[in-house]
This record gives C-alpha cells, structure tokens and sequence, in this order.
C-alpha cells in the first residue's frame, strides 16, 4: 500500500482574479495529525470543499488510498472512508442527538435503507451509534433535540457522525470553533487518541490545541502553501513568522 | 400515550364511528361522506409522505389522483362495454374488480412520480412547486382532449366494481374498504417515519449536505419517496373514482391539487394524522357551510389564513402541542 491516505497535487482553484487556491500539494500520512492554518481568507475552507468533493479544482489532482477521487462525487468519497465534520454545524436541527448519529451508522452500513423496521430499534445501529456518543463525551445527551444543543456540542457531535462511519481519514473543519477552554481540552486529548484510528486533516484556530495535537503543519496564505514542516520546524520558520505569526516585523 | 396519540386514536375512532351511527339510523349520505373523508384523507397521506416528512412542495399530486381516478374508469368502461382494451401484440380485458383495478392504479401513478419526480427533483423551492403544477396541469387538459373516454364530459362507471366477498354497492361496506386502506396507510406512514428510510429522508430535508456527507443520495431518497406518495395517492383516485362511480378530468385539475395541500395545511404538515383531521374539518365545512352559502370557500379561506398565522402544526398542531422527536 502507498504510505500516504490522502495527497493533493497542484490544487488550483480560481475565483475570478482572486487564487483561493494556488498550486497546494499536501499529504496525509497514515496516524498523523496535519493542520493546515493560515489568516482568514487564506482559502482553507475552499481547499476542505475540494477535497471533500463539494467544489471541482481548476487543475490539480486528489489521491485517497492510492485512488485518484478528483472527478467523484461527495458520496463517493464518503462511500470510500473520508469523514467530514463543518466549521458550521451540518446537522438535522430538529432530530434529537442519537438519530444525528444514528444516520452517521446507516451510511456506514450500506446496502437498502429499510421502509418498515424502526431505525432506532434496529440493535446495529444503534450500537455504533451509542458508542461513538459515549467517545465524544455526548452519551447524556441521546435524547437531545439537535437545536438545544452548545455550539461545541454540536462540534462533538460532528465528530461522532464522523466516527460511526470508521473512516480511512478525517477532515475537520475547525472542531474547536465555539467551545469553552474545557471543552477545547477535552476535545483535544480525544482527537489525540484518534490519529491512531485515522490521520486527520486538522484545519483550526486554537493555536495551543494545534501545537499541541499536529505532527505537522502546513501554513496557508493567499491560497499557497508557504511552508510544511513539524511544530518546531513552522515555529522557527522566518517567512511563516513575517506572514502570519505576526512576530518578527 | 402522549397526547397526539391520544388525539389520533380519537380521530380514527371517529371516522368509524360517525359511519356505523348513521348505518344504525340509516342515513346513507352521512356514510357517504365519511367514506369521502376517508378517501380524500388517504390522499392526503400519501402527499403528506413527499410534502411532510421529504419537505417537497408538490402541487401536482392531482396528476397521481386523476391516473388512479382513470385506471378504475378505464378498466371498469372496458368491462361495462365488453370490448378489449387492445387485442394486439396481447389481449388485455378490462375488470370490474377493485384489487385488481388498485394494482393497475398504483404501479401506473408509481410509474408516472418516477417520471415527474426524475423531472422535477432537479429543481427546488417555488420551481418545483411550479413544475408540478406544469405536470399536473398537462395531464388534466390531455385528459380533457381524450375523447375515448370521455373526454371533458368524464366516465360513468353504472355499478360499483366488485370485492370479493363484499357487496360494494351497500355504502358501510364500501366505507368499510376505504377506511382499512386509510388505517393500512397511516400504518405504514408511521413505520416509513421510523424507518431507516424515513431518518435519511427527514434529514435530507433538513440538511441535504449532511446526507451526501455519510455517503446518502439526497436525489434518490426524495424520489423514493414521491414514488410512494404518489402511489398512495393514486390508489385514493381509484377509490374516489368508484365512491362516485365517475370520472372526470376534474380529478386532474390543479384545485385538486390544491385541496390535498389544504387538508394537510389545516390538519397540520408532518403529523401523521393531519390529513385526516384536515379532511373530516374540510368535508363538515363543505357540507355545513355549503348548505348556507354558495360562497363557503370564503370561510375556508378564512380559516386556513387563521391557521396558517397563528397554528402552523395545523388542527393536530393547536391541539397536541409542539411535536416531540420520536423515541
């Protein structure tokens, strides 16, 4: 097998005069965490949308499992193992917290949806289901309507659609975004747990959970990636510390 | 029990016992308008399946109603008039015999959601609200320019087509047919909404990038589900059809559509009893308010304006309160 989950090769993707992504070859290893940052605008969320299959790239290819997924849908790439969670919540409001997560475990199932047997009451379901919310923390909150939930509820609730579909890798956009300092901890030492089932794709602003959580980073500005590299390797880099560190002017 | 519960049981209880009182008193036309409000309900069931729990707006459900309505005339003028429907590459006979005619009426408006779904489901919003009314609308003025049956005049079907073992022509047990397939629909609405199924479709409505996230097809859910409504609809037609042993390009037409959307807007969207709340309050409004004026659908107007300002669930909405999530 290829030693990496996930590539991209010459992104590009153009929005009028403006390059929200400019030339981004990145890769995604197997039990890593890669966090992409960069100021806002930089275009991470047009780099998440095109890898996840929301938005087609102007040139550029995209590799998963040694596949090329450039021209698949969403589906597929969900079909394959590639789990997303949304900087803005994308989650059915009205249902409660466990039928969020128990339409994460009939993905993953495959295979005719049923017309007449109760999905909740359907024991493999709601297995995987119940055990992904216990691992984020949410298990108390099964019978939840969606809507009632914290906004970084919401955020552990993602991850646990995410988990029940036993993804290859994950793709997160900003899974801190609206939590408390706690919660920010805890979500951190869990996705610390999780790079050994799946490497992660890591696109977040809490600066400390991004230290603490990547083992590599690349940094993202007006749409190119200007440097890869350890923790270390980023904080030491000069043209990273001018672009967006805000240190050394 | 929760309190919707209690108030859908009463319903159906309801609906069985008004007819069985008016069998007991003899008083044929109440039963005959209970068996209206059954079938016009299991109309609104099966819109109520696309247009409650898929979110999608049909205004064309008259399309599947009038194909059902067409199915029974067709078939049963065929056998009233002892000649073949066609004779060649294969003999096909028309039938005075409701299964069979519910059969033919269902795979046929299954048959024409797919068409019209595959279609409209490309569009969202007011256009597909729009291109079903497009849809139904053509059906009715074909319907109109068919003269083999009967064109603008409609069909007349002299007696009542046959189930076995019953006597259709008595109306209790014709009400009696009407209303089982009302309880078997609202059954299988109720499992369909708990179903696998019924959780991606409910999402999809909600939030479709959430369903293509998990590998789901949001198209495909939504056209499964019109499929299903438009059948449940068309199997209404066929009965409607024999209830008033007519048919006419009326059942096409986009007030039909309208008044389908009208019971489920008055009995409340998504509660799996709307329709036939909002069926029995349109039907006693008919038949009350029409006795006292020519102009009751002022008073109908009237009425929906106050539900839909001030009780969005509808009757079953002002009654039950807000609607709690399953389990």
């Amino acid at each position: 097998m290829t030693d990496t989950i996930l590539a991209t090769e010459g992104l590009t993707k153009a929005f009028g005069a403006v390059r929200a992504s400019d030339n981004v070859s990145l890769d995604l290893r197997p039990g890593e965490i890669h966090a992409i940052i960069g100021p806002n605008g930089a275009g991470k969320s047009t780099l998440i949308a095109q890898i996840c299959g929301g938005l087609a790239p102007d040139a550029g290819r995209i590799t998963f499992l040694g596949q090329d997924v450039t021209g698949l849908s969403t589906r597929a790439r969900a079909r394959m193992g590639l789990a997303r969670t949304f900087q803005i919540s994308a989650l059915a409001m009205e249902d409660t917290v466990l039928q969020n997560v128990t339409l994460g475990a009939l993905g993953a199932r495959g295979g005719p949806l049923g017309l007449i047997r109760p999905a909740l009451a359907q024991r493999d379901l709601r297995d995987t289901a119940l055990a992904a919310l216990d691992r984020v923390g949410l298990a108390d909150q099964a019978a939840t309507v969606t809507a009632e939930l914290s906004h970084g509820q919401r955020r552990q609730l993602e991850v646990a659609v995410a988990l029940t579909l036993k993804p290859h890798a994950f793709i997160m956009d900003e899974p801190m975004a609206g939590m408390g300092a706690e919660g920010s901890r805890q979500m951190t030492g869990f996705l610390d747990s999780l790079r050994d089932e799946a490497p992660i794709l890591l696109v977040e602003h809490d600066m400390d959970a991004v230290f603490a959580l990547a083992d590599r980073l690349s940094v993202l500005v007006y749409g190119q990636i200007i440097a890869t590299g350890t923790v270390d390797e980023i904080r030491a880099n000069a043209d990273v510390r001018a672009a967006y560190l805000g240190e050394g002017s | 029990m929760t309190r919707e519960r209690l108030i859908n049981t009463a319903l159906l209880l309801g609906l069985l016992a008004v007819p069985l009182w008016a069998w007991v008193a003899d008083e044929p036309f109440t039963i005959t308008l209970a068996t209206r409000v059954a079938i016009l309900a299991l109309a609104g069931v099966g819109l109520n399946i696309a247009l409650g729990l898929g979110g999608l707006v049909s205004l064309g459900h008259a399309a599947f109603f009038g194909i059902g309505g067409y199915a029974m005339g067709i078939l049963a003028s065929h056998a009233q008039s002892f000649s073949p429907l066609m004779d060649s590459p294969v003999l096909i006979e028309g039938t005075k015999s409701m299964p069979v005619i519910w059969l033919v009426a269902i795979i046929t408006s299954a048959l024409a959601a797919l068409v019209i779904g595959t279609l409209s489901l490309r569009t969202s919003g007011v256009y597909f609200i729009m291109i079903t009314l497009a849809f139904g609308q053509m059906f009715y003025f074909f319907a109109i320019s068919w003269p083999a049956y009967g064109g603008e005049d409609g069909l007349s079907i002299y007696v009542r087509n046959d189930f076995p073992g019953l006597n259709t022509l008595d109306p209790i047990q014709f009400f009696g047919i009407c209303f089982a397939a009302l309880a078997l629909a609202l059954w299988f609405n109720a499992r369909l909404a708990r179903s696998p199924f019924g959780l991606a479709l409910n999402a999809a409505r909600q939030n479709p990038t959430r369903v293509e996230t998990i590998g789901l097809s949001p198209f495909r859910l939504r056209l499964t589900a019109f499929v299903i409504s438009g059948a449940i609809t068309g199997l209404a037609g066929a009965l409607f059809a024999d209830l008033n042993r007519f048919v006419s390009p009326t059942m096409f037409s986009w007030q039909m559509s309208g008044e389908i959307m009208v019971f489920i807007i008055l009995g409340g969207v998504a509660r799996l009893y709307g329709p036939v709340a909002g069926a029995a309050l349109f039907i006693t409004l008919e038949h009350m308010l029409g006795g006292l004026s020519e102009f009751w659908m002022i008073w109908l107007g009237l009425l929906l304006l106050l539900v839909v300002l001030f009780a969005r669930g509808g009757v079953i909405g002002l009654l039950a309160g807000r609607q709690v999530a399953h389990d």
